[in-house]
């Protein structure tokens, strides 16, 4: 089980104001957790310092360690591009390349270099199949993927993380775009890889959270409140403000 | 009281005869300017085709015949008004110019868009948007004192030519073909650019594989507004060209576009004679071409449309 993934004191700055006030986590390989948490807590800056995608922002400053398999993600001698292949990241509105389905899940395979058709063709079934949406779409792979409803483009866009074969699937809410039904199936595909990947879930639906994760992790201005089993959280909650939370006394 | 409210409810409000008076004002509007445009096609046409219908000059022999001398009678007894040289000219000085834009352009929009800074990327811009705001004459002027000598020392002759003009069109349509194309890169939404890089995407493959694909059909767009330029434009090529109709052999001797033709003639025929006439009809050919461009524009537009919304 190599594929811990683990932040220890981690502190970001926007400019001098301080967002995320010394964060430490632990994420195990086979396992959901839940980030959850009301607006502006954090919660998706703290996933998006998990890929480094917040270097893509002017002005943010990050202390503190995320470590891959014991490696520093933020070391010098690591590349951003190599640790978003390990790291792979879906997003809250579903955002597929306006190209063909099989150009969208082909994408990150070609460009880590992958040029036989054939090792591609494979990469493309598999990641649609794990993804759930094979069957619905495996007659039509050169349709525009923008066409698709709403559900079935953030499976295509599971399916194209998962394509790069990551260790980590980093989700920031990825069914507040979609319908019950479409957010129903995401989630039995979430469930359905869990096994083969760290999975990491930001998301607003308690409910959620409580269908799917295995762990929770509920923050609050930017801090770490409280981080156990699910089921524990939920039924019986260390400290009073997560459950005053969960409790939807505020937030 | 009851039927004041009646009559306040059901006469129109102030705002709704605010309303109609606009769209009068602005319908007028409107009217004028296609009362103008039509006026316009309208009468480049009529006098454009007095040269087929009054002299009996054949459409074909006027756009495939070589020579162009309206003053002088040819084999056929008729006057000669070939204007192949200038057509073909034309399109060879605006496709060269071109070509050698949209790369510059190109690489000026990414640059703007995803390297430099702030400062960097608002210097350049102005420096780019200034180049626009200069008289042609101006441009002329610089390629018949730097262009025309730097080709003649490299290439002999004169140095007058294709290559000199499509050299100083180059510098012209540069400013149109940037600002275009990076406005074409600046919409393509953020969203794909994160997902290209959360997926192990460097800049470069983003760059490439994703925001230069996604914006194709505006950096077309982009190159035929410029071609649309390089094709009207008139002063600053008949001051480069050399001004000699003939079919052009290479790049580097003296040729002549239709607008520079049509510059050169404008003064030195009377109004009503087949040599005044033969220009117009190589207005009229010029209007036709920047239709085309237009819906040629149009067209690409729409497809790179269709594929967001599909």
């Amino acid at each position: 089980m190599g594929k811990i993934l683990s932040t220890k004191n981690l502190r970001l700055y926007y400019g001098k104001s301080e967002a995320l006030h010394g964060i430490s986590l632990k994420f195990l390989d086979g396992e959901i957790t839940a980030l959850i948490g009301p607006s502006g807590c954090g919660k998706s800056t703290y996933l998006r310092c998990l890929n480094r995608m917040n270097d893509l922002l002017d002005n943010v400053t990050i202390t503190g360690t995320i470590k891959l398999q014991g490696k520093d993600i933020y070391s010098p001698k690591m590349s951003k591009s190599e640790i978003r292949k390990k790291i792979g990241m879906v997003f809250q509105q579903p955002n597929p390349f306006p190209f063909s389905i099989y150009d969208n899940v082909a994408y990150g395979p070609r460009i880590s270099g992958v040029k036989d058709k054939k090792v591609l063709d494979e990469i493309v079934e598999t990641s649609l199949k794990k993804a759930a949406i094979w069957d619905e779409v495996k007659d039509d792979l050169k349709k525009n993927a923008v066409a698709l409803s709403g559900g079935q483009q953030q499976r295509v866009c599971i399916a194209r993380t998962l394509a790069v074969n990551p260790d980590v699937i980093l989700l920031d809410e990825p069914t507040s775009a979609l319908d019950p039904i479409s957010s129903v199936k995401v989630e039995s595909t979430l469930m359905d890889i869990k096994k083969d990947y760290n999975i990491i879930l930001v998301t607003h639906n308690m409910q959620q959270a409580s269908r799917i994760s295995d762990k929770t992790a509920f923050m609050l201005n930017g801090r770490l409140i409280e981080f156990d089993k699910t089921e524990k959280m939920f039924l019986n909650p260390e400290n009073k403000i997560t459950s005053d939370y969960l409790n939807g006394r505020f937030g | 009281m009851k039927n004041s409210l009646k009559e306040k409810f059901l006469s129109p409000s102030k705002q709704t005869y605010q309303e109609s008076f606009g769209k009068i004002i602005s319908s007028f509007c409107i009217l004028i300017i296609i009362a103008l445009v039509v006026s316009i096609l309208g009468f480049v046409t009529t006098k454009g085709i007095d040269t087929f219908t009054q002299s009996k000059i054949n459409v074909f022999d006027f756009l495939f015949g070589n020579v162009w001398s309206p003053s002088s009678t040819g084999a056929n007894g008729k006057p000669e008004v070939g204007a192949a040289p200038m057509i073909v000219t034309s399109f060879t000085v605006t496709l060269i110019s071109a070509a050698i834009a949209t790369p510059f352009a190109i690489a000026c929009a990414i640059f703007m868009t995803f390297i430099a800074n702030n400062r960097g990327s608002r210097l350049l811009r102005s420096t780019i948007e200034l180049l626009v705001g200069i008289p042609s004459v101006i441009y002329g002027y610089i390629g018949l004192t730097l262009v025309v000598p730097l080709v003649r020392s490299i290439y002999g002759g004169t140095g007058f030519g294709i290559l000199a003009g499509a050299i100083v069109l180059f510098v012209m349509i540069l400013p149109t073909v940037t600002s275009l194309t990076v406005d074409s890169i600046k919409s393509v939404p953020d969203y794909y650019i994160k997902a290209s890089y959360g997926l192990g995407a460097t800049r470069w493959q983003t760059i490439y594989k994703v925001v230069l694909k996604i914006s194709l059909p505006g950096i077309l767009t982009a190159v035929i507004f410029g071609m649309t330029r390089a094709f009207g434009e008139a002063l600053a090529v008949q001051m480069v060209i050399g001004n000699s109709i003939t079919m052009p052999t290479n790049l580097t001797t003296p040729a002549s576009t239709l607008t520079s033709q049509l510059t050169t003639g404008i003064g030195n025929t009377i109004m009503g004679t087949l040599q005044n006439n033969a220009l117009w009809s190589l207005a009229l050919v010029l209007l036709f071409m920047s239709l085309f461009f237009n819906i040629l524009i149009k067209i690409i537009g729409k497809r790179g449309a269709a594929k967001y919304e599909s």
